[in-house]
């Protein structure tokens, strides 16, 4: 079907939905047609987990079928997930690990069970075929430029790998392995995620080296090492994903060769600041009319969040400004950076930024 | 009745205070699930109800349509819209089941109404001068208000407004009083009109027009159950809401009365102005749980398929510190409500028939 096609069906569905409207007010269409099916709803995105793989003890692939409202997305990607866990949504971002040249209409995210955390351990220790999901569409700028360069470097720790992989994935669905090197850190051989996978496609594709490092048996992969691995890795195009301190010796290190962009990196968390001590205050969440108190180092998204506003988040790490809202009054501290800033009309990101004394909020 | 000591109310508050925090702290996939059945099967009841009407050529099919839609109106307006609007299930984050998302199947707009019911009424229940729900602006519900030749009419406005219910709270969310008084400026009256003509509108053509055109030759049939419909819910409606507060033992206070409340008075207002009504399980669903409008009023926010668990602690703490929990048969307390709209539509002294209930509030 052509794009031109899509379009026209789209239109005359979006004018259907209106009329049918009529009957279904104060509801929509989409709130009866989400009962038969949830991945019909054209205004909330969803799919459904048609299979869950294990890659390591802690970490599983999901298969999902995104629902009406998708989009392809590019290898590298990252999407937010929506689950409920023990009645309530949590969104959490994760990147994808299919190709997407992989037309089957179902995409892959490989997840990582957190220790401690809420929405990993669910998705990789409770989560069935069957589940329906909450879904955004791709998004994200670690992705590799077409055409791709003829040499490339991937630095990787832990679950880092996933974007990666997608793009390797995606390499060879194109037939054409351009000169890649991948360093690739993980604490013991058994825990590498796409650990066989890698090291088959290592040996079947001539152009793909892999060196694995074992952080437990000492052998931690240092930046330092790089020129010592990788003799040309100042005329390589080179993609970063792992822990925050790794992208940022990573940004020191290429910019001070005076070559910053040809780094691409991608963040997991976002890069807390040491110090994130400093007095919190009384939140007023003015669209809401709810209150609550908060610390100085709790995100304003998550104060939000608890005291049951319907907060807008995306990636929850400072990158997509999908969750700002404006502030009326007060002074917020930026917990990437420690900085405390905030005048009247300024549009804050909640995801990365705790109340700095008492703040009104339009949200 | 005894009279309980200031220590006494504070203690009773907290005793309630432990009861809410056991509720929070136990919600759960169980209350998710719950909430998200009842919506799917009121969606079910809605659609079937109006795919039967469209084959309503006899007239079983016709009742059985009508009965549908009506039961599916009820459980949109009392245990869904009703208790969305008061914020039980914003925590579960679902922007679809969320207080500030929230639109009902009924004429008035969901964010008056959230202003009128939920800000005033349940702040300030059973205050006379604050509470605008006594009476509505339209009864005398209380000896304490003034009477006018214009109330002796009050029996016949009530079975009037029974089954306009919905249209009844719509201009009762509109505040003319207010305006009267000049409290509120024309132009915001106009703003709020014109939000409410827009959506009665939609209403008035869904129920009114568009089904019974689509049904053709069915039209007045169609015409006809959606209004028996919705009729049926704004009588079912109006009945257990005035069964909430207006039973002959519900207490009325002054704002003298409420000079500098505290939290255990609070409570205690909310309990002495407060009515339940017994029943099973289904009937408790189709009253929105406002059965327990007790629990209600003390817990607004909580799930409200969670009053029927937390009722029995509610009713075993005024047993101990010795205060009335005021609960009966539907019938009963809708014939002592029916009594109180007789009896003071004629002139009547202020003279409290019980005069202890808001004396030991005072006395708080």
């Amino acid at each position: 079907m052509t794009a031109l096609a899509r379009t026209r069906i789209d239109e005359v569905a979006l004018r259907l939905a209106d009329t049918v409207a009529w009957l279904t007010t104060p509801l929509l269409p989409d709130d009866y047609l989400g009962l038969i099916n949830p991945l019909w709803s054209s205004r909330k995105l969803r799919g459904r987990v048609e299979a869950v793989q294990p890659e390591t003890n802690d970490a599983v692939s999901l298969t999902v079928r995104p629902g009406r409202g998708w989009i392809a997305h590019r290898a590298g990607q990252f999407i937010g997930v929506g689950v409920d866990v023990d009645g309530v949504r949590h969104w959490r971002t994760y990147s994808l690990s299919s190709a997407p040249e992989c037309a089957d209409g179902r995409v892959t995210i490989t997840v990582k069970a957190v220790p401690g955390g809420i929405v990993s351990p669910y998705l990789v220790h409770r989560t069935k075929p069957g589940t329906v999901i909450g879904l955004t569409r791709p998004e994200g700028r670690f992705v590799l430029p077409q055409p791709v360069p003829s040499r490339l470097l991937f630095v990787t720790a832990g679950s880092g790998i996933t974007p990666v992989m997608g793009m390797l994935r995606s390499l060879v669905w194109s037939g054409e392995m351009p000169d890649v090197i991948l360093l690739h850190s993980a604490p013991t051989r058994e825990e590498v995620i796409f650990g066989a996978e890698l090291r088959r496609l290592a040996s079947q594709v001539p152009n793909l080296r892999l060196h694995e490092h074992y952080t437990r048996s000492g052998c931690r992969l240092s930046l330092a090492q790089v020129p010592d691995l990788v003799p040309d890795w100042c005329r390589r195009g080179v993609w970063v994903c792992g822990p925050t301190a790794m992208l940022q010796e990573a940004e020191t290190r290429w910019r001070e060769a005076g070559i910053p962009d040809r780094l691409h990196v991608e963040h997991f968390r976002p890069a807390v600041a040491a110090s994130t001590g400093g007095a919190g205050g009384r939140v007023r969440f003015l669209s809401s009319g709810q209150r609550a108190d908060a610390d100085g180092a709790t995100p304003l998204l998550v104060v939000g969040e608890d005291a049951g506003v319907l907060m807008p988040s995306g990636c929850r790490m400072g990158i997509c400004y999908s969750c700002t809202g404006r502030l009326r009054s007060g002074r917020v501290r930026d917990l990437r950076s420690g900085r405390e800033y905030g005048e009247e009309g300024e549009l804050v990101q909640t995801c990365v930024s705790a109340a700095a004394g008492p703040v009104e909020i339009e949200l | 009745m005894k009279t309980l000591s200031e220590a006494d109310i504070e203690e009773f508050g907290r005793e309630l205070d432990k009861i809410r925090e056991d509720v929070i702290a136990s919600r759960g996939e169980g209350d998710a699930r719950y909430i998200r059945r009842v919506i799917a099967v009121q969606r079910a009841l809605e659609v079937s109800g109006r795919g039967l009407l469209f084959a309503a050529v006899l007239p079983p099919v016709w009742l059985a349509g009508t009965a549908a839609l009506a039961t599916a109106k009820i459980l949109e307006n009392m245990e869904i819209g009703h208790n969305v609007l008061h914020g039980q299930w914003d925590w579960m984050r679902d922007p679809e089941i969320h207080s500030s998302t929230w639109e009902w199947d009924l004429v008035s707009p969901a964010t008056q109404w959230k202003h009128t019911h939920n800000y005033l009424h349940h702040t300030w229940t059973n205050v006379l001068g604050k509470d605008r729900d006594i009476g509505y602006s339209l009864m005398r519900l209380s000896p304490e208000q003034p009477w006018h030749p214009y109330y002796l009419g009050q029996p016949l406005y009530n079975a009037v407004l029974a089954p306009l219910f919905e249209w009844g709270v719509a201009l009762h969310d509109l505040e003319l009083e207010r305006l009267r008084r000049g409290d509120k400026s024309w132009g915001q009256a106009i703003t709020q009109l014109r939000a409410i003509l827009r959506k009665a509108g939609r209403q008035v053509v869904k129920d009114y027009v568009a089904f019974p055109l689509l049904a053709g030759p069915l039209f007045m049939p169609v015409l006809i159950g959606n209004l028996t419909a919705n009729m049926t819910r704004n009588v079912w409606a109006h009945t257990v809401i005035f069964c909430g507060h207006f039973p002959d033992e519900a207490a009325v206070f002054t704002e003298e009365q409420i000079e500098g409340e505290t939290r255990g008075e609070w409570y205690l207002r909310q309990l002495l102005g407060s009515c339940n009504l017994d029943g099973g399980p289904l009937f408790h669903i189709m009253t929105g749980n406002l059965s327990h409008q007790i629990e209600h009023h003390l817990f607004p926010d909580l799930p409200s398929n969670r009053y029927a668990e937390i009722a029995p602690r509610v009713r075993a703490l005024c047993e101990q510190f010795g205060l009335p929990y005021n609960s009966g048969s539907l019938l009963r307390q809708t014939a002592t409500v029916w009594k109180r709209v007789f009896r003071l539509a004629l002139p009547t002294s202020a003279q409290r028939p019980e005069p202890d209930a808001p004396a030991s509030a005072q006395a708080a």
